[in-house]
């Protein structure tokens, strides 16, 4: 008989009237890479954080080892030797990485009245050699990388002696190397006979690192599929529950004259320091241009000039070869500028207004929505809903605000938006981020008509396949310069992720 | 006569170790609270609380000891309901923290109208009595300071440096402020945080209480309408200028106390300054040191939010 490290049987969970989770069953060997695939929203971290004790199931049975067992809280879940690595990080910022990874288990002398630093640091330094981690035991969780607090959190599960590790969406906030890295670090781990659950919507990494998978759609399970019996095909349509078309057509065809570019543009980030250096690009017609790089690498600097929400310190910004690097944002749009943000919440919608307030923001002073003074409410209900229904925005009820919608409709509601208004030029920013894969795949349609209409689209965005499948060019961004720039075809995934990473072409 | 002189004395220095020692107490019971998450604005109260506990206890038993007994219980009562309501109904702190201030201040005085039938004071009570401790009378300078005092001045210094030593040094102490920075991360560490936030903010209760017991049996032996006049706040502040820390608090204390030692001399100076104006030296001092602090200070992450495990 197998052992299976985990058995959850029947489990069901309510938060209010959504069903999170219902009768679920879902089994782990021991020893096996598990992948729990699924859309947002589709139960996985409810299921996993019932496991952990996190929270109370409605029903439903758990057994550890073959072993019925009773888990109320994380307290009760480290003793039956499990350890799960958060969504959002579990760390104190400005406590160290000791500090973080001894807390409620620390090693202690005089009598258990104070903590052993010594003892502590020794062990710390052991796990992390073991796994060829190189922390300072002593440094700061606010200087780490991303990826370094990762493994801080991973190293937290191996001091408390864990051998059943849940991952929930650990690759989401790694660049491409990181994630490579981590898939490494789970490959040792499960030769050390670990037991891994590991979480994701992402279907390359799915089939890259799993032995089993299991899929989970609006709180059911699907089924659990071998790796080597399913493709990512397969594995897509599961998830959404309909056929869903993972290669994009794209036609191929020639790009028309130029209609928006910057020059010799520079601009220092007061804040933080970041400069973005002499940038140049030209857009043309019927083109995607594809902006690739970790975020915070000037992204969010270059898409707010070029929405005209910050004003760059030299170079200049042409839009149908006219200067309007001192135009203000409202004349932009007016001028066919469309903008769909990266941070869709500050700057994309207003939360507590209804839909229709919101496919009105940015057009309150165009005549087609006035009545004389007023706004034609009439008029902007039915322009609403017809935008609804062309973007496929679902939402529950007529008087709906933006902020009730998923992430994926939220994204939907601004791109119909934005789109529906004939701009001329689409600065699309990380538009598919916290999207479902049945969104995504709307979105990126979206965009490839728009390029179908000869409008210029630039892409910004942290997803390799998206820039890879949708753009014509590619450019990639680093500490603020542009490092690299090219036809799609010149580049393949892992070039752009070292390109990304601050590596450059020679190097290689 | 000599201004600077009369103003950098022994005796003001004197006179500031004991006006210090409600405040510092409450200072480092709000480090306890903050430390663990929950904002403290009660402190107030349960100085008020603890002085009014303590003169009721020694009018009632004769001894100073019981009214110190008494003040305790008092201000672990009010810690465990101010701890409730924020903890476990989710209370906004600072709207309970208010709440725990009108409630002592009426509580209070209505309860002194009761037993001794009076709005203004109450009776003399018996007082704590100065203990003398030969060895640091030896100590140069220092020595005439430190000699002879309330068993309370003795017992400050004493719970500042183990307060310190236990919030930095303890496996308790790291879980509580592991709590305040992050209640989600200390429960996935199987940190009973319901329990950690519980102890802190009694303690915090019993901390002030016994600060404010000082008051009414250490400082003067009776207990008048609204003693604590706002040393409470002024403790808060001492906290977080003092960086949520014991030592740094009663630091931060000190300077209030000894601005307000100075104030009381310079008043006795007959100075043509109008009284109102000196009287208010360390009430702006508050004020300004907050504000520069504020700016300055990075208070424990999760200050002032509310966390419940297991939904
Ligand atoms: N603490 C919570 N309170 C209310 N609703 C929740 C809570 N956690 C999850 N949900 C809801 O349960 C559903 C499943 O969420 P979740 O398990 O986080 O999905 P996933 O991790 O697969 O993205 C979602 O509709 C989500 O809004
Ligand atoms: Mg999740």
């Amino acid at each position: 008989m197998t052992i299976n490290a985990v058995e959850m049987k029947n489990i069901s969970k309510s938060f209010g009237s959504v069903k999170a989770n219902d009768s679920i069953d879902f089994s782990v060997k021991k020893g096996e890479i598990h992948c729990l695939l699924g859309e947002n929203g589709a139960g996985k971290s409810t299921l996993v954080k019932i496991l952990f004790g996190l929270y109370n199931k409605d029903q439903g049975q758990i057994k550890i080892n073959n072993k019925p067992v009773k888990i109320n809280n994380p307290a009760g879940a480290i003793k039956e030797k499990m350890g799960m690595i958060h969504q959002h990080f579990m760390l104190v910022d400005r406590f160290s990485i000791i500090e973080n990874i001894i807390a409620g288990q620390e090693p202690t002398r005089t009598w258990g009245t104070s903590i052993d630093k010594k003892k502590a640091a020794v062990k710390v330094k052991e796990i992390s050699q073991n796994f060829g981690f190189d922390l300072d035991p002593e440094a700061l969780i606010e200087n780490l990388s991303v990826g370094e607090q990762q493994r801080v959190e991973i190293m937290k599960a191996l001091y408390r002696e864990a051998e059943i590790l849940i991952l929930d969406e650990p690759t989401a906030v790694l660049t491409p190397q990181e994630t490579e890295e981590l898939f490494e670090i789970m490959e040792s781990l499960k030769e050390d006979n670990k037991t891994i659950i590991f979480i994701t919507h992402k279907l390359n990494e799915t089939m890259e690192i799993a032995d089993r998978i299991t899929i989970l759609r609006d709180g059911k399970k699907i089924g659990t599929v071998n790796k080597n019996d399913t493709t990512p095909q397969k594995l897509a349509n599961m998830m959404v529950g309909r056929e869903v078309l993972l290669d994009l057509e794209k036609s191929s065809k020639n790009p028309g004259k130029e209609i928006f570019s910057i020059k010799n543009l520079s601009y220092k980030n007061p804040v933080s320091g970041l400069e973005l250096n002499e940038i140049n690009i030209s857009f043309k017609k019927g083109e995607i241009v594809g902006l690739a790089g970790v975020e915070g690498n000037g992204q969010l600097e270059l898409e707010e000039i070029i929405a005209g929400l910050k004003a760059p310190d030299s170079g200049e910004i042409l839009f149908n070869s006219q200067k309007i690097t001192k135009v203000s944002t409202r004349e932009r749009r007016n001028m066919g500028l469309a903008h769909i943000p990266s941070d869709r919440n500050k700057y994309g919608l207003v939360g507590n207004f209804s839909l229709a307030k919101n496919i009105l923001l940015g057009s309150e002073w165009n005549p087609e929505f006035k009545n004389k003074f007023m706004i034609d409410f009439d008029y902007l209900n039915n322009y609403t809903d017809q935008i609804l229904k062309e973007y496929d925005v679902r939402f529950s009820g007529k008087n709906s605000r933006a902020s009730e919608l998923s992430g994926g409709n939220q994204q939907k509601l601004i791109i119909g938006r934005e789109l529906s208004r004939g701009a001329e030029f689409v600065l699309a920013a990380q538009p598919t981020r916290g999207v479902d894969i049945g969104a995504i795949e709307f979105i990126h349609r979206q965009l490839l008509k728009i390029r179908e209409e000869d409008k210029a689209v630039f892409l910004i965005s942290a997803e390799l396949d998206e820039l890879m499948s949708l753009s014509d060019r590619i450019l990639v961004i680093y500490e603020g310069n542009i490092v690299a720039r090219g036809k799609v075809e010149d580049f393949d995934q892992e070039e752009l992720g070292l390109l990304m990473a601050g590596h450059s072409r020679e190097e290689r | 006569m000599n201004v600077l002189g009369t103003i950098f004395s022994i005796n003001t220095l004197a006179a500031a170790i004991r006006l210090v020692v409600p405040i510092a107490l409450a200072a480092v019971g709000g480090a306890f609270s903050e430390r663990s998450g929950v904002i403290n604005i009660g402190l107030e109260g349960m100085i008020l609380t603890g002085a009014f506990a303590g003169a009721v206890g020694s009018y009632y038993s004769g001894s100073a000891f019981f009214g110190v007994l008494a003040a305790l219980a008092a201000g672990a009562i009010l810690g465990l309901l101010f701890s409730f309501f924020t903890i476990d109904l989710e209370a906004d702190h600072v709207v309970a923290g208010v709440g725990i201030n009108i409630l002592s201040l009426g509580f209070t005085t209505w309860l002194m109208q009761v037993i001794w039938g009076q709005k203004g004071a109450s009776p003399q009570v018996a007082g704590l009595p100065e203990i003398k401790i030969p060895i640091l009378a030896d100590l140069p300078l220092l020595g005439d300071l430190l000699a002879s005092n309330s068993p309370i001045v003795y017992l400050m210094f004493i719970i500042v440096i183990s307060s310190w030593y236990l919030l930095f040094k303890t496996p308790l102490g790291l879980r509580i402020r592991f709590t305040g920075e992050h209640p989600e991360a200390a429960d996935t560490l199987g940190i009973n945080i319901r329990f950690i936030k519980y102890f802190s903010v009694t303690l915090s209760g019993v901390l002030a209480a016994l600060g404010g017991s000082y008051l009414s049996l250490g400082h003067l032996n009776w207990f008048s309408s609204n003693m604590s006049a706002g040393r409470g706040y002024m403790a808060l502040a001492a906290n977080i200028f003092g960086q949520w820390n014991p030592l740094g608090g009663f630091a931060a204390s000190m300077l209030f106390a000894f601005t307000d030692a100075v104030q009381m001399r310079l008043q006795g100076m007959n100075l043509n300054i109008a009284s109102e104006f000196i009287q208010m030296l360390p009430y702006v001092l508050t004020v300004l040191i907050l504000a520069g602090a504020v700016i300055r200070s990075r208070p424990p992450a999760a200050l002032g939010s509310h966390y419940k495990s297991n939904k």
